[in-house]
């Protein structure tokens, strides 16, 4: 008889199943989809409780709930959070108010949380797909819009297509190693000095690709700029915030771990890419008249920085890029918390110049925008500095000086399309009256990712530590 | 001898057919391919002792997914697709891509190294017929994510409904 | 007995069709189908391997696979339907709405 293996490491990712479900039942009840929204970040805080709470590994080291996990799943609860206070009444205007949307949003979280945990590679590809299956069908929440659609059919395909890379890398390695258990292939590739082989420089490869696809780093972003320009804004949050970070958080341990011995061979690869995602992300940017779209080249110039992370690939690397993507979820949520704002029955306030003196009307919101403008680019005191800071020091002392001189030009780039916003908001007369959408839950997003932002910015130290607490916590169990 | 045959046959088969399937320009055609391919892929599948994976080979890939596919692009009566042209005015890159990957594939391949073998051993499979021997392994050590795989199901219902539904009562 | 290399080579010719289909066809439904016959050509291979390693894990990523393509057959058409519900196009060239 086999014994049932303990369930506590898995707990929260039971606890989540349970509230999604539970969520997608009582939308036949529930008339107020309000309440629902309520309801689902009641259970993404009851889960995020839950995810401080556990720890260990379970199901023969298929499921890990380590450190690391543990902090990658506080991103995920955190961003889903503000995802959805952002969402109440945005979902309203756009005509598709349903219950179903938040319990997606749910499901997509939880495969997230379990590709953060996935010890054995199986478990990972089906995180995934439970993830991006969720996503997809988000992207084209809109129904009656053609750019929903046409969000979803783009990031459908190009979502499957990576599915299919990433599987036959897995394929391979199997094939090579005997196991799929990611400490067992690790193993199995340092004590057979497998390492040259180029079978397994073929599995690296279709991985490298499979994740470029997944964190949309260049060349393999062509779906993102189109996909977060037509998805629904609040949706468009949620996945360049989440997706990405779990695709970080499944390279992260992928590279690192199953890949160790390779590491000069990975580098080689990631670092051509993580340049490329840099100048592709920045230069593009600065064309662009949609401020979706634009920020989308900005996730793709940021999934570039945090790549630097894993580059490094030491402990104090993957810290700083875990650190990175956490500030990267207030600063990125922060600010299309203020897209949707401007968006209004009959007007979607999606042209960088429907900014053009938004300050004279609209103060606050005005100088909310600026601060998670100035973070985005990396200026001091905010944020997004300090993420920069971290990630640019782990790889100057993992000897990438030159990377990181590189990065730096181009974050300096990346000042002349934030900078544009801001210039807009403040040096420019109002070309039409915008009227903002307020609710009480836009406004708490907004609360929480400025202070967010401003408080990492101004005492960041205990941010880096808990980073490295998490990755020692476990890691490599 | 005859082992070879069958392989040769059906790999032959498989791979014209793959070919074949992308390139025609009438998706009802190319389904029916791909059907006549599964067959073959599931026959392959059964030479490799894996009943269990040839019997939903047919089951869910031939009856559920391509007539899935089939009803889909009856429903849709394309029948500007047998006049456009059927691939991208660039497809010469395509197959340069194409070429390059299989090029790297196979130097991949040719210095592949087996990992080191297990007990899953055609006796033990004999013993307790295939479908057994793969249950046991997927009900104990693969449980996580075959409670994984359930909800992409789950995940793949709600889509459909609330992507394809015609209306939504709000 | 066959060599494991000669189901790998049959497996990468599958994939790198359905690579080659996916990269020069504009037709949703079509680039789809290519997608199908990658995890085909993958799903070969990890059959292969499960038989010639003799351990059942290439079987169970194989099950989990196809269960994961009608997941994916399901929404994918589900997406195709409502996209051509507003646009009636399946030509992803078409598809321009959101271009900056």
């Amino acid at each position: 008889m086999v014994e049932f293996p303990p369930l506590g490491p898995v707990m929260p990712e039971i606890l989540m199943t349970g509230f999604a479900l539970l969520i997608l039942v009582l939308d036949l009840v529930i008339k107020r989809k309000e309440t629902l929204a309520f309801l689902s970040v009641a259970a993404a805080a009851v889960v995020m409780y839950a995810v401080l709470g556990t720890s260990g590994v379970t199901f023969s080291g298929m499921f890990a709930a380590d450190g690391y996990s543990m902090f990658f799943k506080l991103i995920f609860l955190l961003s889903l959070i503000l995802s959805i206070l952002i969402s109440v009444k945005y979902i309203a205007i756009e005509r598709v108010n349903y219950g179903e949307y938040y319990s997606l949003m749910l499901f997509s979280t939880l495969g997230m949380m379990i590709m953060a945990s996935a010890g054995d590679l199986i478990v990972l590809y089906l995180g995934i797909e439970l993830m991006a299956l969720s996503t997809y069908v988000l992207a084209g929440f809109i129904r009656h819009a053609v750019k929903s659609n046409e969000a979803a059919v783009k990031y459908f395909l190009l979502g499957a297509f990576a599915s299919a890379l990433l599987l036959y890398g897995i394929s391979l390695l199997y094939g090579l190693t005997g196991t799929t258990d990611i400490k067992g292939v690790a193993a199995y590739i340092s004590d057979n000095g497998l390492a040259g082989n180029p079978a397994l420089m073929l599995s690296v490869i279709l991985f490298v690709v499979a994740f470029g696809f997944k964190i949309a780093a260049a060349p393999f972003h062509m779906w993102a700029p189109d996909v977060y320009e037509g998805a629904p804004t609040s949706i468009t949050a949620f996945m360049s915030v989440g997706p990405k970070a779990a695709g970080f958080a499944a390279m992260g341990r992928v590279f690192l771990i199953a890949f160790a011995s390779l590491q000069v061979q990975w580098a080689a690869i990631l670092i051509p890419l993580a340049i490329v995602t840099m100048a592709v992300g920045n230069i593009i940017a600065i064309s662009q008249t949609n401020i979706k779209r634009m920020l989308a080249y900005s996730s793709i110039a940021h999934a570039g920085y945090a790549l630097m992370g894993v580059i490094a690939g030491t402990p104090e690397g993957l810290a700083g890029m875990m650190s990175y993507l956490l500030i990267y979820a207030f600063m990125n949520i922060g600010a299309f918390a203020i897209i949707i704002m401007l968006r209004s029955e009959g007007f979607s306030g999606e042209n960088i110049s429907d900014y053009e003196g938004l300050s004279k009307k609209h103060p606050v919101s005005a100088a909310l925008m600026l601060i998670f403008m100035f973070s985005l680019t990396g200026i001091p005191p905010t944020a997004g500095f300090i993420g920069k800071f971290y990630v640019f020091m782990a790889a100057v002392n993992a000897g990438y000086t030159w990377l990181v001189v590189v990065a730096v030009i181009f974050s300096a780039i990346s000042a002349f399309f934030y900078m544009r916003i801001v210039m807009y908001m403040y040096m420019k007369e109002p070309r039409r009256e915008v009227e903002l959408t307020t609710s009480p839950a836009l406004g708490l997003a907004l609360a929480i990712s400025a202070l967010g932002v401003l408080v990492i910015g101004v005492f960041p130290g205990r941010l880096l530590d808990l980073a490295r607490i998490a990755i020692t916590l476990g890691w490599g169990l | 001898m005859l082992p070879e045959l069958f392989f040769y046959y059906n790999a032959t088969v498989i791979t014209v057919l793959s070919a074949l399937v992308v390139t025609r320009s009438n998706p009802v055609h190319s389904i029916m391919l791909m059907l006549v391919m599964f067959f073959h892929i599931a026959a392959l599948y059964l030479f490799l002792n894996a009943e269990f994976l040839a019997a939903i080979q047919i089951i869910v890939y031939a009856g559920a997914i391509l007539v899935l596919f089939l009803f889909v692009v009856l429903l849709l009566n394309l029948k500007k697709e047998l006049v456009t042209q059927i691939f991208i005015v660039r497809w010469p890159l395509g197959l340069v891509a194409m070429a390059g990957l299989l090029v790297l594939m196979f130097a991949g391949i040719k210095s592949f190294t087996l990992g080191p073998t297990g007990d899953f051993t055609i006796e033990k499979i004999a013993g307790e017929t295939h479908t057994a021997a793969i249950g046991t392994v997927l009900f104990t050590e693969y449980i996580v994510p075959f409670e994984v795989a359930s909800l992409v199901l789950l995940i793949a219902i709600i889509g459909a409904i609330v992507l394809a539904k015609k209306q939504i009562k709000t | 007995m066959v060599e494991l290399q000669w189901y790998l080579y049959l497996s990468a010719a599958v994939f790198t069709i359905g690579v080659f289909g996916f990269l020069t066809r504009r037709n949703i439904i079509f680039m789809f189908i290519s997608i199908e016959l990658m995890l085909n050509g993958v799903n070969i291979s990890l059959v292969s391997f499960s038989h010639y390693l003799q351990d059942p894990r290439g079987q169970i990523l194989a099950f989990f696979v196809i269960t994961v393509a009608a997941a994916e057959a399901a929404i994918g058409l589900a997406i195709i339907i409502s996209v051509f519900r507003n646009k009636e196009t399946v030509y992803v060239d078409e598809m321009t709405e959101t271009k900056g």
